[in-house]
C-alpha cells in the first residue's frame, strides 16, 4: 500500500520543545518538535485520562501530559510507568530543503506492538 | 555597665559575644574592632564558597542586624595600633576606646614561604574572603593554571575548589605524602590517587626555590630545577599566631599569647581567645577547641568561671567525595601495636594504633562510617582488649553493640555531642525536632545550628531525625529537585546566582544535568528561578511553562479553559459586568461562577476562542487575573471605612493599591492576599499567604497562612502605622520569598524552612535591607507588568498556539 502524505506546514510553525495541533477525521492529532528538530505526531489524547498531549511540556523525545503528568514517549506512543497504555502514533517526514512537514494517517511503521 | 572591647571579629570572639548576649544581654557595652572590613563569618566554610557550593551570604554568622540588636559598636576595617594597659584604652586608627575588660582575638596570619618572587601580583594566601574572591576572579579566565604550595587541609581544599572552577591545578607538598600531620603514608597515597582522578596534579617532596614573573606571576621553580607555569600561586603552608599587638603591650607571649585555664593573659583584665593563644604549650587551629575557649571566657566575664582543658582532636577534609578521618596520635613507636585493614578495590584503608590496651590513634580513608565511635574510644581511653579481634571492623561487629546504626544512635545518651563545631548535643536536637515540629535538615540547622558549620555530622543528624520522626521523616524531601539532577532546589538556586547562570541550557550544562533538556518538573522551576534572579536579562521560556502559564488560562479536565479577569481588590462595575455578560453570550461559555477570591470565572472556553475572549475583555479595561499562575493572584478586601460601621481603615483602598503595585509578578508558588478593615476579619486575612488586619492604631501585617491541603493561621510579621509602610513591608516580604523560595513552595512552607528570625532580621529589623528588597521588586515589575492577554489577543505572541496548524478533511483523508 502506498502511503498518503499530507502537507501540514513548516518546521518553524512549531516552537522547539513545543507542539501544535492538526484536525483530522480520526480526531485531533498533536505534532511535536523536539529540541533537536525531530518531528513526532500522536493522537492528541493521553491514554491515562484523555488529556490533550499537545498542551504538555516536551522534553527530550517525550511529553508530559498537562492533566496528571503522565509521560509519553513520542517515538513509540508508550506511556511510562507501571500502568502502561499507549497512544496512536502517526508517521511524519520533513523535507530537508523546504522544511515542509508531511503527515501520514496510516499508523507509523516500525513501531513494536505492545503485546508482543 | 562595664565596657568590653574586642579586637578581632573571628569565629572564636564571635562565639564569646553570642554566649554573653544569650546569657546576660545587659552585662557589657561592647566595641568590636576588625581589620577585615566586615563582621564575623564562618571561615571554615570558605572552601564551599570557593567551589561555588555556597554563597558568602550563607556563611555570614553575624550580620548588621545582629550587631545592631545587641548594640555592638562595630569598627570594621579599622586596625588597632596599640593597647595602653596603664590607661586601659585601645588605640585604633580612628581614635581611642577605654575598656574595663579587653579580649584579644587577633587570630593568625598565613605563613609566607620566604622565597624570591613572593610579592608578585598573583601570589596569594588562603585566609579570608578577599583571598577567596581573588581566587574566584583568577579562575574566571579560561585555561588558567594554578599552583598551590602546601598539601595540608587548607591547600587541598583550595586546590579542589580551583579545579571545580575549571583551573589546571598542581599541588606542591614538601614532605613525602599529603596531609602528613593528619594522615599516615597509606592514607596519604589514597587521597593523592583520588585527587589525581579529579584532575589535580600532586607533586610530593617538592621544595619551592623561587617564583618567577615580570609584573605578574608566571611560573614556580622547584629546587630540582623543574619549572611550572602558573597564573596563580596559592600559599597554604600553615599559619602563625598574630601576636605583635599583645607583645608590644607587654603581655606574656611565647609562640602565642600565654593564657591560663580561664583564658586570662598575664594581665587579669585582658583575655585572649582563638588561634592567637597558647595554653599549656599547645596552639589551636581547629574550630572545636576555640568554641570551647569562647564558652569558658564568656563564663569568666559573667562571674561563672569554668576551666579549659586540651582534648583530643579529629580532622576531616571538606572535599566532596574524599572521605578521610584522623584522630589522636598515630605515629608508630615502641610499645605500640597497630591493626590495619585494606580493601584496595574499594579504596578503603583503616589503621588503629593501640598503646597500653587503649586506642590512641585512628586513620581512616574511604569509609569513615565508624569515625565517631573510634573517636569516642580515644577520648574515653576505654580498654579495648575485649573487642581486640574485631575492633577494626567497627562498632557493628562488637558483640554487645547493635548491628543497626539507628540503634547505635538511639543508644547515645542525651548529652552526647553530635555537632562538634557548634557544641550541640543529642538532647538539644531531638528536643527541638519534637517541640518545633521540624521535618527537614535545613530546619534542624536553622533551629539548633547542628550540622550548620562544617557539615560532617550531617549523617548523624539525619539518623536522629529518622529516629525521632519515624516514618514522618522523608529525607527525599530535601533531596534532588528531579531525576535530571542530584542537586536540591536550594543548591540550584544558590548556584544560579553564584555562577551567574542566565539561561536554562547554561544551568543544565554547568550543573551537569543528566538529561539533554530536563523534564516537566525541573524546567518550570529553572524558568522561574532565572526569571526571578535576572529580571530584564533572562528571556522567559514559554516552552518551559506549564500549559496554564503558557496560554494564560486554566486547563480543565476536558481540555477547555477557564478565564478569570482581574477585579482590583474585588471591586467591579456595571460596564465590566456587562462586558463579561456579552462575552459569555458571544462565545456560548457554559458556566459562570464566583471564585473564592472575589472574582468571576468563565469556564469551558475553547482554546481557539481565547484570543477573541481576551480582546473583548481588554476592550472593557480588564486584564488577566493570573488565576492560573504561580504568581500574585487576588487581594481580597472588605469594604472598610467606606461603608462599614466597624471599619477602622480604608481596607478596600489598600487592597487595590497592593494589587495595582504587585500584579504581574511571578512567585515560587501562588500568592493570595487579603486586607480586613477591622479585627472581625471579614476578608479572612488570617489564612492567606499575606494578610493585613487594620486596627485603629494602623496595620498588622500577617503572613504564612494556608487554607488548602493544610490549614494554618497566619503569623504576625509586624505592625506599622501608615499605608506606605504596610505596602513597603509586604512588597519586601514577597521579594524575599521570591529570592529564597523553592519552586512550588508556598509561603508558609518557606517560613517553616528558613525560620521567622531570618525573615524578621531581613524585613522588619533592618530598614535598609527592607528598602533594597522593595526596590528589587519594583525593578523586576518594570519587565513583569505587561498584560499577557493583550499581547496574545493582538496576535503578536504565539498566534499558532491557539488554532490548528492544518486541517485534514475527510475527503483528503479518504483519497
Amino acid at each position: 500500500m502506498t502511503r498518503e502524505w499530507h502537507r501540514i506546514g513548516l518546521l518553524t510553525d512549531i516552537p522547539r520543545r513545543g507542539a501544535r495541533c492538526v484536525t483530522s477525521p480520526f480526531g485531533r492529532i498533536a505534532v511535536f518538535r523536539t529540541a533537536d528538530d525531530e518531528i513526532f505526531a500522536t493522537e492528541d489524547r493521553c491514554p491515562h485520562r484523555g488529556g490533550p498531549l499537545s498542551q504538555g511540556i516536551v522534553h527530550d523525545a517525550s511529553v508530559t501530559c498537562p492533566l496528571h503528568n503522565a509521560v509519553i514517549e513520542l517515538a513509540t506512543g508508550f506511556m511510562q510507568g507501571p500502568e502502561g497504555g499507549r497512544v496512536r502514533v502517526f508517521a511524519t517526514r520533513v523535507d530537508p530543503l523546504t522544511r515542509v512537514i508531511e503527515l501520514s494517517l496510516a499508523e507509523a511503521a516500525g513501531v513494536p506492538e505492545a503485546a508482543e | 555597665m562595664q565596657k568590653l572591647v574586642v579586637i578581632g571579629a573571628g569565629m572564636a570572639s564571635g562565639r564569646v559575644l553570642e554566649t554573653l548576649f544569650e546569657t546576660d544581654p545587659g552585662a557589657f557595652e561592647v566595641t568590636l574592632f576588625n581589620a577585615e572590613p566586615r563582621g564575623n563569618y564562618n571561615r571554615i566554610m570558605l572552601s564551599p564558597v570557593l567551589s561555588g557550593e555556597k554563597s558568602f551570604e550563607e556563611i555570614v554568622t553575624h550580620d548588621d542586624a545582629w550587631y545592631g540588636a545587641n548594640r555592638v559598636v562595630c569598627r570594621f576595617g579599622e586596625k588597632v595600633v596599640a593597647i595602653d594597659r596603664t590607661r586601659k584604652v585601645v588605640v585604633g586608627e580612628n581614635g581611642e576606646v577605654p575598656y574595663d575588660k579587653l579580649i584579644v582575638a587577633t587570630g593568625s596570619v598565613p605563613f609566607i614561604v620566604p622565597v624570591e618572587g613572593r610579592d608578585l601580583p598573583g601570589v596569594i594566601t588562603y585566609r579570608d574572603l578577599d583571598d577567596t574572591n581573588r581566587m574566584i576572579e583568577a579562575s574566571a579566565r579560561a585555561g588558567g593554571r594554578a599552583v598551590v604550595i602546601g598539601g595540608g587541609l587548607l591547600g587541598l581544599e583550595a586546590a579542589a575548589g580551583l579545579r571545580l572552577r575549571g583551573m589546571e591545578v598542581t599541588v606542591l607538598h614538601l614532605t613525602g605524602h599529603l596531609m602528613d600531620r593528619q594522615l599516615d603514608e597509606a592514607a596519604g597515597y589514597l587521597l593523592r590517587r583520588d585527587l589525581e582522578k579529579r584532575g589535580i596534579s600532586v607533586m610530593t617532596r617538592a621544595s619551592t626555590e623561587r617564583i618567577l614573573g615580570e609584573n605578574q606571576v608566571e611560573a614556580v621553580e622547584l629546587a630540582d630545577g623543574t619549572r611550572l607555569a602558573a597564573d596563580l600561586v596559592v600559599m597554604a603552608v600553615g599559619i602563625r599566631p598574630s601576636v605583635e599587638l599583645a607583645k608590644a603591650a607587654g603581655l606574656a607571649v611565647n609562640r602565642a599569647i600565654v593564657v591560663d585555664a580561664q583564658m586570662r593573659t598575664s594581665d587579669p583584665d585582658v583575655y585572649a581567645v582563638g588561634e592567637c593563644v597558647e595554653f599549656n604549650g599547645t596552639l589551636f587551629g581547629l574550630v572545636a577547641p576555640l568554641y570551647e575557649q569562647a564558652k569558658i571566657l564568656a563564663g569568666c566575664l559573667l562571674g561563672r568561671p569554668g576551666s579549659f582543658a586540651v582534648k583530643e582532636l579529629s580532622t576531616k577534609l571538606k572535599v566532596t567525595g574524599c572521605d578521610l578521618f584522623s584522630a589522636g596520635d598515630f605515629a608508630a613507636g615502641d610499645g605500640r601495636e597497630e591493626i590495619v585493614l585494606r580493601d584496595p578495590a574499594q579504596g578503603v584503608y583503616r589503621r588503629l594504633v593501640i598503646e597500653d590496651d587503649r586506642l590512641v590513634g585512628a586513620v581512616m580513608y574511604g569509609d569513615t562510617g565508624d569515625a565517631n565511635w573510634f573517636f569516642d574510644l580515644i577520648r574515653e581511653g576505654a580498654p579495648v582488649s575485649a573487642m581486640r579481634e574485631t575492633l577494626i571492623f567497627g562498632q557493628s561487629y562488637q558483640g554487645t553493640a547493635p548491628l543497626d546504626p539507628m540503634a547505635a544512635v538511639a543508644a547515645l545518651p542525651d548529652d552526647a555531642e553530635i555537632c562538634g563545631c557548634n557544641g550541640v548535643c543529642k538532647g538539644k536536637i531531638t528536643g527541638a525536632i519534637t517541640a518545633k515540629g521540624l521535618t527537614s535538615l535545613d530546619e534542624v540547622r536553622a533551629h539548633t545550628k547542628a550540622s550548620a558549620s562544617c557539615g560532617t555530622c550531617t549523617g548523624l543528624v539525619e539518623q536522629l531525625m529518622a529516629m525521632t520522626l519515624g516514618a514522618a521523616y522523608n529525607p527525599a524531601a530535601v533531596k534532588p529537585m528531579c531525576p535530571c539532577t542530584d542537586l536540591s532546589h536550594g543548591d540550584v538556586r544558590r548556584l544560579i546566582v553564584a555562577k551567574e547562570l542566565k539561561s536554562i541550557p547554561e544551568v543544565m550544562q554547568e550543573l551537569e544535568w543528566k538529561t539533554s533538556c530536563g523534564c516537566a518538573k525541573c524546567r518550570p522551576a529553572l524558568n522561574y528561578y532565572l526569571l526571578a534572579d535576572w529580571p530584564g536579562e533572562y528571556a522567559d521560556d514559554d516552552q518551559s511553562r506549564f500549559i496554564n502559564e503558557r496560554v494564560h488560562a486554566n486547563i480543565q479536565k476536558d481540555g477547555t479553559y477557564s478565564v478569570v479577569p482581574r477585579m482590583w481588590g474585588g471591586l467591579t462595575s456595571a460596564s465590566e459586568l456587562r462586558a463579561i455578560a456579552d462575552v459569555v453570550d458571544k462565545f456560548s461559555i457554559p458556566t459562570v461562577k464566583c471564585t473564592g477570591g472575589q472574582r468571576i470565572d468563565m469556564l469551558g472556553v475553547k482554546k481557539e476562542d481565547l484570543p477573541a475572549v481576551w480582546a473583548d475583555l481588554n476592550a472593557a479595561g480588564m486584564v488577566s487575573g493570573a488565576a492560573y499562575g504561580k504568581a500574585l493572584r487576588t487581594v481580597k478586601t472588605c469594604v472598610g471605612t467606606d461603608w462599614c460601621r466597624f471599619g477602622t481603615q480604608d481596607s478596600t483602598g489598600l487592597g487595590v493599591k497592593i494589587e495595582r503595585f504587585m500584579w504581574g509578578s511571578w512567585t515560587p508558588a501562588k500568592v493570595k492576599m487579603a486586607v480586613s478593615g477591622c479585627p472581625r476579619n471579614c476578608a479572612e486575612a488570617t489564612c492567606k499567604d499575606v494578610g493585613v488586619i487594620c486596627t485603629d492604631a494602623g496595620y498588622e501585617i500577617h503572613f504564612a497562612g494556608a487554607a488548602g491541603l493544610d490549614i494554618k493561621g497566619t503569623e504576625v510579621l509586624t505592625q506599622v502605622k501608615t499605608e506606605e509602610e504596610a505596602l513597603e513591608m509586604i512588597v519586601a516580604l514577597v521579594q524575599l520569598y521570591r529570592e529564597q523560595g523553592h519552586y512550588l513552595e508556598r509561603i508558609y512552607k518557606w517560613l517553616k524552612r528558613v525560620g521567622m528570625e531570618s525573615i524578621r532580621a531581613a524585613i522588619v529589623e533592618d530598614a535598609e535591607k527592607r528598602r533594597h528588597y522593595f526596590e528589587r521588586f519594583a525593578y523586576s515589575q518594570r519587565f513583569a507588568q505587561r498584560d499577557p492577554w493583550a499581547d496574545r489577543a493582538s496576535g503578536g505572541v504565539a498566534p499558532h498556539e491557539f488554532r490548528p496548524m492544518a486541517e485534514i478533511s475527510y475527503r483528503e483523508a479518504a483519497e
